[in-house]
This record gives structure tokens, C-alpha cells and sequence, in this order.
């Protein structure tokens, strides 16, 4: 019991955090929504990582081996971005 | 614990094979990450060019069913943790009842999954499938493209998972994986059910939650 007891709070944070996510989406429209919606995805997939997918127990390397995918996603996201937020302005 | 890993050729110490399992994993999940970051693509893409349609298509959605699912998964990638916390202490009765568990809630998502499949193409929602489809416009018909084609690529992926649980409890059972000898194959095959949560986790308000 002592072992899964830190397993336990993080599941609890994860349902507590799914719950604002859906009130939040009840209360917010617009770019608002989005960020709030998609920062409480980026604090629940934080504590998946840390805690279920065991990169607390881990060194540098395998840390950065998890992120390097989700660094290179953020990379395309933003140029992707920088492509259709400007389209606009001609 | 060190002696209470097997160690295999060429690795020098348990610490070196852990880090290598685990590098291996964490990689091909980064080749998961990038299919999935295609589809979260699109679906941004859109939301910006289409707001309004987009939200109002949102809506649509069974938000409940969603909601439930995503603790359904929540609560099986605990049951996954738990089970690779006991097999590094060797309790292969609490091992197996851990991931069956999981499988257990895995398919709870499916079959859940394709209850709201059902409700969507009784709406007339259902790209492909509704014959008398009922779009408010293309871009709700283009969101529900999306939907369908993510929602049931992560489908297929909690199937490939609930296949590896099931693999493991037999391996189990059989006797053929020691632990906690080798509970590194529990680890490894946990990563991958904590990156499928992980990527309901963002297609849940990406797809549901739009307003």
C-alpha cells in the first residue's frame, strides 16, 4: 500500500484535472477555451510522464529520449502557426 | 535490486539494459507521437480557419461519453502503474490482477466507444457511414472527418494495447516471465498503455470540448 500510495494521489490529480477541463469548457469560448482546455491536457500528460512512465526514476538521456518527440510536434506546431496566423496580413 | 535483474548480452549492468529498454520504448513512442501530432495538426488548422463551424460541431459530440472514457482510461493506466510497481516487487497475483484490470477498463472504452459510433451514425453524423448524412455545413463535415479518422486510430491502438496486456497476463500465467526477473517487459509494455491515455488525453478537449 505504501508503494502505490503516490500512484493513487497522481490518479486522483488526473480526475480532479478532468473534471476543471470540462466545467472550464462549460465557462470559456474561443482562444481562451483552447489554451485552458490544452494546458490542463499538458499538466495531465506532465504527471502521466512523470509518475506512471516512470521518467522520475530516470537520468538525463531517457528524458530527454521521451521529449524529443513531443520538442520536434512543438516545432512543426509553431511553424505551422506562424503559417496560417499570418495569412491575413497578406 | 540489482541482483534481482536477469542481465542479457551485450548489456554490462542492470542499469545499462533498463536504460536501454527503455530508450528503445521512448523513441518508437516519439515515431507514435509524431502520426498522432498529424491529426492534432489538422484539427488546429482547422479550428483557426472555421471557429464558428468547428465549435458548433463540437457540440455535437457526446461530451458525457467522452468524459467517462477518459477516466475509464485514467483509471486503467493506474491499474498499469500498480502493476509494474508489484512486479518489481515480485507479486505476480497482484501483477495479473492489476493489468486485467487494465485490459478489463480497456475494453470498457471500446465498447463505450462504439455505443456513441452508434448514437453518432443513428444522427446522421457519421462520415462514410450515416447514409442519410445530416452536416450543418463542409466544415463540420470536414471536423467529423477528423473525429472519425483520430477517435478510431486511437481505437486500434488500445486494441494493439489490450492485446500486449493480454499477452502478458499469459505469459503469466504460463509461467514464462519470471519476476521480478524480468519486469522490465511489464515496464516497457506499460510506457506504451500510458501513451495511448496520453493521447486521448489531448483528443478529449481537442475534439470535445471546442467552444
Amino acid at each position: 500500500m505504501r508503494t502505490i500510495r503516490p500512484l493513487l494521489l497522481v490518479w486522483v490529480a488526473l480526475i480532479s484535472l478532468l473534471g476543471l477541463t470540462i466545467a472550464a469548457s462549460f465557462a470559456l469560448t474561443g482562444p481562451l477555451s483552447l489554451m485552458t482546455s490544452m494546458g490542463v491536457a499538458t499538466v495531465k500528460a506532465a504527471l502521466v510522464y512523470w509518475f506512471f512512465m516512470h521518467l522520475r526514476e530516470e537520468g538525463g538521456l531517457i528524458r530527454l529520449a521521451a521529449l524529443a518527440g513531443i520538442a520536434w510536434l512543438m516545432i512543426f506546431f509553431f511553424l505551422a502557426g506562424a503559417d496560417y496566423a499570418t495569412r491575413g496580413a497578406g | 535490486m540489482a541482483e534481482r535483474v536477469e542481465v542479457h548480452e551485450p548489456f554490462a549492468d542492470p542499469a545499462q539494459q533498463h536504460a536501454a529498454d527503455m530508450l528503445g520504448m521512448y523513441i518508437f513512442l516519439a515515431s507514435e507521437i509524431m502520426l498522432f501530432g498529424g491529426l492534432f495538426a489538422v484539427l488546429f488548422v482547422c479550428r483557426i480557419l472555421h471557429p464558428q463551424e468547428i465549435a458548433a460541431a463540437s457540440k455535437e459530440l457526446h461530451l458525457w461519453i467522452g468524459g467517462i472514457n477518459t477516466a475509464i482510461l485514467l483509471t486503467s493506466s493506474l491499474a498499469v502503474a500498480i502493476a509494474v510497481q508489484m512486479a518489481r516487487q515480485g507479486s505476480r497475483g497482484a501483477v495479473i490482477i492489476s493489468i486485467v484490470t487494465a485490459a478489463a477498463l480497456g475494453s470498457g472504452f471500446l465498447i463505450l466507444k462504439g455505443i456513441e459510433y452508434r448514437l453518432e451514425y443513428s444522427d446522421g453524423l457519421l462520415p462514410g457511414f450515416s447514409t442519410a448524412a445530416k452536416f450543418a455545413n463542409p466544415a463540420a463535415h470536414l471536423f467529423m472527418n477528423i473525429y472519425l479518422i483520430s477517435t478510431a486510430l486511437h481505437a486500434l491502438h488500445l486494441s494493439i494495447g489490450i492485446l500486449l496486456l493480454a499477452g502478458l497476463v499469459w505469459r503469466l500465467l504460463r509461467g514464462s516471465l519470471p519476476l521480478p526477473k524480468r519486469a522490465s517487459v511489464v515496464e516497457v509494455s506499460g510506457l506504451y498503455w500510458h501513451l495511448v491515455d496520453v493521447i486521448w488525453i489531448f483528443l478529449y478537449p481537442a475534439l470535445y470540448l471546442v467552444r
